[in-house]
């Protein structure tokens, strides 16, 4: 604990890893935010981002399609094909926009978000 | 070597675009370019300065930034307009002070708004439309404004026109002092049809009309008109024509036109020598050229001359095509030669606001000119065939009208035209700099752009540039492949067949058989469609579920707010007064907004996604079963009440709409599928608009087939008459499966029929007369989809597993979201708008 602490990191409970679909989303509920969860089982990663769409607000991320652009892993919102970048939250589709993203670790089939 | 001093006076468009082209002509160290500019902004363009009111900025809007000219070694002034040349010392004066030296002079000083001597254009909220500064001041004045106006119905009285409604103010008058619209550019009767157009739009127009005066006390509030009427007017653009900018030549003694303009020579060279002058404030053999591409050749032709080339202006064709208010209006060549010199041909709907107009030389060879109005889509290959004298085809009518009937194409297309034909004529790219640009390797639209600038300036050229660049890179033996994205090389079409020869049964699977990387949001539904066509199996299987588009993925339709909409099947639309009450029921117990569709069912929205198992337990109960709305599969098929109960009805139409949609039910195919089943020839259910349609007749069934309806209504085709039902059925599995097979992703089967090679007669003859050979297999691999089909909804209902999936939060299951919220509207609720 006494390593975690110094870091700066706070790991969150988020679910089971059999909770989350194999290359799919599930949406985690942290107090009042959400975060959209992918268990990316292709690349063997986990990656967390914010729920919210920044280009409607629409809490849709973790029901989009993962996939990848090059070798870049990246996430297409349902509502109007926004992608956005897994790694950094960077929209790839040519706009202004930024996804918060959050560091994921899976420990004895535990999935935890750092949520700091 | 001592350098070359050129002084540029103006940077505008025209001025920025010479300093560009001698900057690629000369040799280092060369020149040396001074650029004297009167607005406080280096150059930009003015073309699109009504994008300004579209959320375009001013720096969206510029040519090059400042850094450019920094880089490129040009001295810059702006808001340091030169207002004295002293030809005999061969220096220059500017306003701030500045004096230099030249060896040439390169007038590029433009125009400004003409503005007639009308009393009361001084008051406040009158403007004029020329430069980013007046749009600023428009824009900040029209929140006080209700009622405008414009006077001048030429094009950018128009491009004015529209900005006014852009900015809010919906009365607007159009004023203008000519018997019609854009006199210089089009007829009377296109004039006419364009009014029209532009009145629907909620503009007023008032031709003949000429203004007295502009009166109010301090701010304008009428205008007074020589007809003795007048109307009220908060603000008003004056756009009634250029001024050629002409006062600096004509004080240091340069010939200049009785109405204004620089004389200039083929060279494009004033009076003096040493002195040039280009763009609109140039006057050539008694011509202002107010267009952009004519312009720009004038720049080419001064910047070839000073880098020791030779190169003459030989004036410009003024044809131009624009968007006026979203409506197209073109003209070419000679768009006004008279009937008795000419073959005119002339097309006109006035019901769908189109005019077009072609002017054919008498003996038929040659296109001379002509106007479209409302669809310009032919512009381009009628401007190439018009400037490049090529031979028309035997019915020159297809020009405008399109081939009808038969196989040909209208004209030869872009293959037709001459290496020489300009296609862009902003940039001045000619056909060969683009075919041997894409040999050279610019084998994307992107890379032409950026190699030859073609389609840099309107942009009016691309489909044509898109054309040539495929048509090259076939005749060099390059396969154009029309491959689904960067994870598959290949096409729809041809992962199917792989899909199918290799059993596959899941999305990951093709993936590594076929394809690379990680997949995306294109193919991942693309092959989850395939596999659902190929097997039928329940499309939220394990591993295939996330490849689902969001509505397949939850068996619904994702809404604004994140809520679903639920659409049961209504087969037919024919429903009991008991599956009614139970639908009222759910909708009541789940708090669902309802509404009818257009296909004859009923949709029940704002259902969060934990509720849908619930909801559909109760409809399951009732009867009910999945209606497919949220899949590329068929939707609905539409009918007239028919020979039950209809006096005119031939045939039982509902009976056998309910069969047709029971067999095909839960078909997946590359897009949605719409059918229609009408009783007689009065046609209610609109099958002819559907992309497989019936309609009784006495002996029969008639079959349509590719028609559409949505955003490019198309009619459909009739491939069989007076056929028995069996046959119907037999002719719609081979059709289906044909389509299911070889169409592109997200393709209609109008749009799959209309890139058909050989169309609708090829079309028949494989669904009629099995002509590949193939009908008793698509057959059979219809009726082995029909046999496999189970109701979706009624799988996850009794699955606890699949219910799983339909929670909001993982780690919260019984939660919703709380941030979906509803307001009330008509006694229903609806979701809250997003911003």
């Amino acid at each position: 604990m006494s390593e975690l602490k110094s870091t700066k990191v706070n790991w969150f409970f988020a679910c089971a890893v059999e909770d989350v679909p194999e290359n799919g989303g599930v949406c985690v509920k942290h107090g009042d935010d959400q975060i959209a969860l992918f268990n990316f089982t292709r690349r063997g990663e986990w990656y967390a981002t914010q729920n919210m769409c920044p280009h409607r607000q629409q809490m849709a991320i973790s029901r989009g399609m993962i996939g990848s652009v090059e070798d870049e892993p990246k996430v297409a919102c349902p509502f109007h094909k926004k992608t956005f970048s897994l790694k950094d939250g960077s929209c790839l589709s040519g706009d202004d926009y930024q996804l918060k993203t959050y560091p994921v670790k899976v420990e004895d089939g535990k999935v935890y978000i750092d949520v700091k | 070597m001592k350098k070359i001093k050129i002084v540029v006076i103006g940077n505008g468009m025209v001025g920025y675009k010479f300093c560009e082209k001698l900057l690629s002509k000369a040799k280092a160290d060369q020149f040396e370019l001074i650029v004297f500019g009167e607005e406080i902004r280096p150059a930009y363009d003015r073309v699109h300065l009504s994008a300004f009111f579209d959320g375009k900025t001013a720096e969206d809007l510029s040519m090059a930034g400042v850094e450019w000219y920094v880089n490129n070694g040009i001295k810059l002034h702006l808001g340091d307009p030169v207002q004295q040349i002293d030809r005999t010392k061969k220096t220059i004066h500017s306003y701030r002070g500045i004096t230099e030296s030249y060896d040439y002079i390169v007038l590029a000083t433009g125009s400004a708004a003409f503005v007639p001597s009308i009393p009361g254009v001084e008051k406040d909220g009158v403007f004029v439309y020329r430069t980013i500064e007046d749009l600023e001041m428009i824009r900040d004045y029209a929140p006080k404004a209700r009622k405008g106006a414009v006077i001048g119905g030429g094009l950018l009285g128009l491009e004015a026109a529209k900005a006014m409604l852009d900015l809010g103010i919906t009365d607007t008058h159009v004023i203008e002092f000519a018997p019609r619209l854009m006199p210089r550019q089009i007829d009377e009767a296109g004039s006419k049809l364009l009014q029209g157009k532009l009145e629907t739009l909620g503009l007023t127009i008032l031709t003949n009309t000429n203004t007295l005066e502009i009166a109010g006390d301090k701010a304008i509030t009428k205008m007074k008109f020589a007809n003795d009427t007048s109307i009220d007017v908060d603000m008003l653009v004056i756009s009634a024509g250029i001024k050629p900018r002409d006062e600096i030549a004509k004080l240091c003694g340069l010939e200049v036109g009785q109405r204004g303009g620089i004389v200039v020579n083929d060279q494009m060279q004033t009076t003096d020598p040493f002195i040039f002058a280009v763009g609109e404030c140039a006057l050539y053999k008694g011509m202002i050229y107010g267009l952009i591409a004519p312009g720009y050749e004038m720049a080419e032709v001064v910047a070839a001359n000073l880098t020791g080339g030779k190169k003459e202006f030989l004036g410009f064709d003024m044809s131009t095509k624009l968007k006026l208010i979203g409506v197209d209006v073109a003209s070419f060549g000679d768009p006004f030669v008279p009937a008795n010199e000419a073959r005119v041909i002339v097309y006109e709907d006035t019901n769908k606001g189109i005019y077009k107009r072609v002017n054919i030389s008498k003996d038929g060879k040659e296109l001379l000119g002509g106007i479209l109005i409302g669809d310009a889509e032919q512009y381009n290959m009628l401007l190439q065939t018009c400037k490049n004298k090529i031979v028309l085809p035997a019915n020159p009518e297809d020009l405008i009208l399109g081939s009808r009937g038969g196989e040909s194409e209208g004209g030869a297309g872009v293959t037709g035209l001459p290496d020489d034909a300009m296609i862009c004529s902003c940039e001045s790219v000619s056909k060969g700099d683009i075919c041997s640009a894409v040999v050279d390797g610019a084998e994307t639209v992107d890379k032409i752009k950026a190699c030859t600038k073609a389609g840099t300036g309107c942009g009016g050229c691309m489909p044509m540039v898109k054309d040539l660049m495929v048509h090259t890179m076939k005749a060099n033996g390059k396969l154009v492949r029309n491959v689904v994205c960067e994870h598959f090389a290949y096409s729809r079409q041809e992962i199917y067949d792989l899909t199918k020869m290799g059993k596959l049964q899941s999305y990951d699977e093709v993936l590594t058989a076929h394809g690379k990387g990680d997949g995306c949001e294109v193919c991942k539904p693309v092959v989850a469609s395939i596999l659902a066509s190929l097997w039928n199996d329940m499309i939220l299987k394990k591993g295939n579920d996330v490849v689902q588009d969001s509505n397949d993925r939850f068996l619904a339709n994702i809404q604004k707010g994140g809520t679903y909409s639920v659409v049961p099947r209504v087969a037919g639309g024919e429903i009991t007064p008991d599956k009614l009450i139970a639908l009222g029921q759910v909708a009541k117990e789940f708090n669902l907004y309802t509404k009818i569709t257009g296909g004859q069912r009923i949709d029940l929205f704002g259902a969060h996604v934990s509720d849908l198992p619930a909801i559909w337990k109760l409809l399951i109960d009732a009867g009910f079963e999945s209606g497919h709305a949220y899949g590329k599969a068929l939707r609905t098929v539409k009918s007239c009440v028919g020979s039950t109960w209809c006096r005119f009805g031939l045939h039982d139409s509902v009976s056998f709409a309910i069969e047709i949609e029971e067999r095909y039910r839960g078909l997946r195919a590359p897009h949605k599928l719409k059918s229609g089943v009408s009783g007689c020839i009065r046609e209610c259910a609109e099958a002819q608009s559907k992309d497989f349609g019936i309609i009784a007749t006495e002996k029969g069934w008639n079959l349509y087939v590719c028609g559409n309806g949505g955003s490019k209504p198309q009619h459909a085709h009739l491939i069989a008459t007076d056929i028995d039902s069996a046959t119907l059925i037999k002719y719609l599995d081979r059709f289906l499966m044909f389509y299911i097979k070889t169409a592109d992703p997200l393709t209609r089967t109008a749009t799959w029929l209309n890139k058909m090679e050989g169309g609708i007669d090829y079309l028949k003859n494989v669904i009629l007369n099995d002509s590949l050979g193939i009908a008793a297999d698509l057959e059979k691999e219809m009726q082995s989809l029909v046999d496999a089909y189970k109701c979706e909804w009624k799988e996850v209902v009794d699955n606890p597993e699949l219910q799983k999936r339909f929670n909001h939060f993982v780690n919260a299951p019984t939660e919703k979201d709380p941030t979906i919220q509803f307001v009330e509207m008509r006694d229903q609720k609806k979701v809250a708008d997003w911003k």
